[in-house]
C-alpha cells in the first residue's frame, strides 16, 4: 500500500460505519414507510418558493456579501428583536450560513485552540463530536437517559467542568430526543456558564417547534449575550432544509472570526436561498404555527402509540422526534432496527447513531403524516408480536 | 378554530376515538362536542371531495358562475330574492357580494342549453333582477383549498440524521 497516498488518521477515525450500511440498506429498499427522516415532511411554503424563483427569474446569481446579503441580515436582527427582544448589530454580529450545520464546524474552529475541551451532552446531533475533533479539539461527553427525559442538568455540566473547557455545545429542542428547557432550567445552565466564564454554543434550529412553554434563547439571559454564540436557521420551521441556509449571531470578535473561514471557505451562501430566507421571515408567521399545530397532534399520537405497546417512551417538549427505549424487546438498537426494516418495512434510525449510552433505543422522526404513522404503529405492534 | 373542527375539516372519516388521541381529550368528551356541533348547526353535513373530471360513469355536466345585479327591495334587501334564486335545485351555491354586482349564483347542468334555459327561464326574467353575466367554468384547479391534480410524490431521502 502507497501510504504517501493515504487520508489523515484523524479523518480515518472519524465514526461512524455500521451506521452508514444501514443507511445504505433503508435507502436501497422499496415502499418503506420511513420514520427516520431529520426533515420536515412539509414542502417549502408556496409564497417562500415563488420568491425563490422570482429571484432567479430577477438575475439574482451573483455572489453577495462574504456574511449575508444585508437585507438578510436585517431581517435576522428584526426578528430577533421582535420575537425574543434581542439587539443584535446585522453588521458585525450576525452570519449567514450554509444551515446550522456550517455554523457548528465554524464556531468550533474559531473558538478551539488544540486540546480545548467542549462539554456535549449525550446523546446528541450527529456533527457536534466530529467537529470539536477536526477544530482539534476535545469532546467530552456528559450522558443523559430516558428517566430524566434526555436532559442535562446544570450540575452535571458544573462538575464536567475541569481547567480547558472552553465551551458547552448545547441543542434545544434537540435532535435526537426532542427535549428542550424550560426558562427555569436554562436560567440555571446560564448560570454555570458565567460562573465558569465559557462560551455556549446554542444550536436552536427547532426553537418554532416548541410544545409545552415557550421557547426561551440562551443568549436572552443577563450577562449572556457576550457567551453565546447563537445558532438558528430555516429549515426546521419553515421547512426549507434543502435551500441549506442558517446563521449564526454572536460577539462580534467571534463572528468576525467564523467569517474569515467562512469567506475561505464557502465564499457566501447561494443568493436565491438568501433572497428565500428574506421572504420566510417576512411572511410566514402563520405557516409556522400551522406546522407546529399539525406536529403536536402527531406527537401525541406517536407518543402514547408507543407506550401502549410496552416500548417506554418520554414526553419531549418540541422537535419532531422521540427516542423511545426498545430494551424491553432484549433486542439491541441495530437489531431491532434492521429487523423492523426487513420484516415490516419501517424505517427507524438506530439509538446508537447519536451515542453509544444510546444503545436499547431507537429515533422516530414524526415529521410523516398521520396515515403513514398509524400505519407504521400498526407494523411495530405486529413485529413486536402484539 | 377549534381543534376538533380543523380536524374534520381535513378528514370527516376519522373516529371520535382517534381524534381523541390527537387532542389529547377523552373520547366522550370529544363525541359530546361533535353532538353539539352537529344540534347548533356548526357542522352542516359531512361530505366527500370528489374530482368529477375522473369519474368515468359521471354525467357530463357544465357549471357556471353567474353575476347578478339586483334591485334590492324595502325591508328585505337582498334577503328576498336571494332565497327566490337559491331555492332552484340548479343552483348549488349563492353569495352576496360587494362589487360591480350583487349576488354571485353557482349553476349547474348537463349541458349549456340546460343553464343557459335556467337563466333565460327563470334566472333574468325575475322581477328586480337587472341583468346577468354568465361565466362558463372550463377547468378546475382547485377546489375548498385542495389542489385537483395529483400531487407530486415526496422527495425525501428515507433516512437522514
Amino acid at each position: 500500500m502507497n501510504k504517501n497516498l493515504n487520508i489523515s488518521k484523524k479523518v480515518e477515525q472519524l465514526a461512524p460505519s455500521g451506521i452508514r450500511a444501514f443507511f445504505d440498506l433503508v435507502l436501497g429498499m422499496k415502499e418503506v414507510i420511513s420514520l427516520g427522516v431529520g426533515e420536515p415532511d412539509f414542502v417549502t411554503p408556496w409564497h417562500i418558493r415563488e420568491e425563490a424563483i422570482y429571484a432567479l427569474e430577477k438575475g439574482y446569481t451573483s455572489y453577495t456579501s462574504n456574511k449575508g446579503m444585508i437585507e438578510l441580515r436585517k431581517e435576522i436582527a428584526r426578528f430577533l428583536e421582535r420575537r425574543f427582544g434581542l439587539s443584535y448589530d446585522p453588521e458585525n454580529e450576525i452570519l449567514v450560513t450554509i444551515g446550522v450545520s456550517e455554523a457548528v464546524d465554524l464556531a468550533m474552529r474559531t473558538i478551539l485552540n488544540p486540546g480545548e475541551k467542549v462539554l456535549i451532552p449525550q446523546p446528541s446531533y450527529v456533527s457536534y463530536g466530529p467537529t470539536v475533533d477536526l477544530a482539534g479539539g476535545k469532546p467530552v461527553f456528559l450522558e443523559t437517559d430516558i428517566k430524566s427525559g434526555f436532559k442535562i442538568t446544570a450540575k452535571q455540566i458544573d462538575r464536567a467542568f475541569t481547567p480547558g473547557t472552553k465551551a458547552l455545545m448545547i441543542n434545544y429542542p434537540a435532535n435526537p430526543t426532542g427535549t428542550s428547557y424550560n426558562k427555569e432550567q436554562l436560567r440555571d445552565i446560564a448560570r454555570v456558564v458565567l460562573k465558569r466564564n465559557m462560551f455556549v454554543i446554542s444550536d436552536e434550529v427547532y426553537d418554532e417547534l416548541t410544545y409545552d412553554f415557550d421557547h426561551t434563547p440562551m443568549a436572552s439571559f443577563k450577562g449572556m449575550k457576550k457567551h453565546v454564540i447563537y445558532l438558528n436557521g430555516f429549515s426546521k420551521a419553515y421547512a426549507m432544509t434543502g435551500f441549506r441556509i442558517g446563521w449564526a449571531a454572536g460577539p462580534a470578535n467571534v463572528i468576525a472570526g467564523m467569517t474569515k473561514i467562512h469567506q475561505y471557505t464557502i465564499m457566501c451562501v447561494p443568493t436565491i436561498s438568501q433572497m428565500a430566507a428574506v421572504e420566510a421571515l417576512k411572511n410566514s408567521f402563520k405557516d409556522v404555527l400551522d406546522m407546529k399545530r399539525e406536529y403536536m397532534r402527531r406527537r401525541r399520537f406517536i407518543v402514547n402509540a408507543l407506550n401502549e405497546m410496552g416500548l417506554d417512551c418520554h414526553n419531549p417538549e418540541g422537535a419532531f422526534y422521540v427516542l423511545p427505549s426498545i430494551k424491553s424487546t432484549g433486542k439491541s438498537s441495530m437489531q431491532f432496527s434492521q429487523e423492523l426494516l426487513e420484516r415490516k418495512k419501517v424505517a427507524v434510525v438506530p439509538g446508537t447513531a447519536f451515542g453509544k449510552s444510546m444503545e436499547g433505543h431507537v429515533r422516530m422522526s414524526y415529521a410523516s403524516s398521520y396515515e403513514n404513522l398509524k400505519e407504521a404503529m400498526a407494523r411495530i405492534k405486529s413485529y413486536l408480536g402484539k | 378554530m377549534d381543534e376538533i373542527l380543523e380536524i374534520l375539516t381535513n378528514d370527516a372519516r376519522i373516529t371520535p376515538e382517534e381524534i381523541a388521541k390527537l387532542t389529547g381529550k377523552s373520547v366522550d368528551a370529544i363525541k359530546k362536542a361533535i353532538k353539539q356541533y352537529e344540534k347548533e348547526g356548526v357542522i352542516v353535513k359531512y361530505k366527500t371531495l370528489i374530482n368529477k373530471d375522473l369519474v368515468k360513469d359521471a354525467n357530463s355536466f357544465v357549471r357556471a358562475l353567474i353575476e347578478v345585479s339586483v334591485a334590492p327591495q324595502k325591508d328585505v334587501g337582498f334577503e328576498y330574492l336571494a332565497e327566490r334564486i337559491y331555492s332552484f335545485p340548479e343552483v348549488t351555491s349563492c353569495y352576496l357580494v360587494s362589487g360591480t354586482y350583487d349576488l354571485l349564483v353557482i349553476v349547474e347542468g348537463e349541458n349549456i342549453q340546460t343553464v343557459a334555459n335556467f337563466i333565460a327561464s327563470k334566472l333574468s326574467p325575475m322581477e328586480n333582477v337587472r341583468g346577468t353575466t354568465t361565466h362558463f367554468l372550463l377547468k378546475k384547479y382547485k377546489e375548498d383549498g385542495h389542489i385537483l391534480k395529483k400531487a407530486a410524490q415526496g422527495k425525501r431521502l428515507n433516512i437522514s440524521y
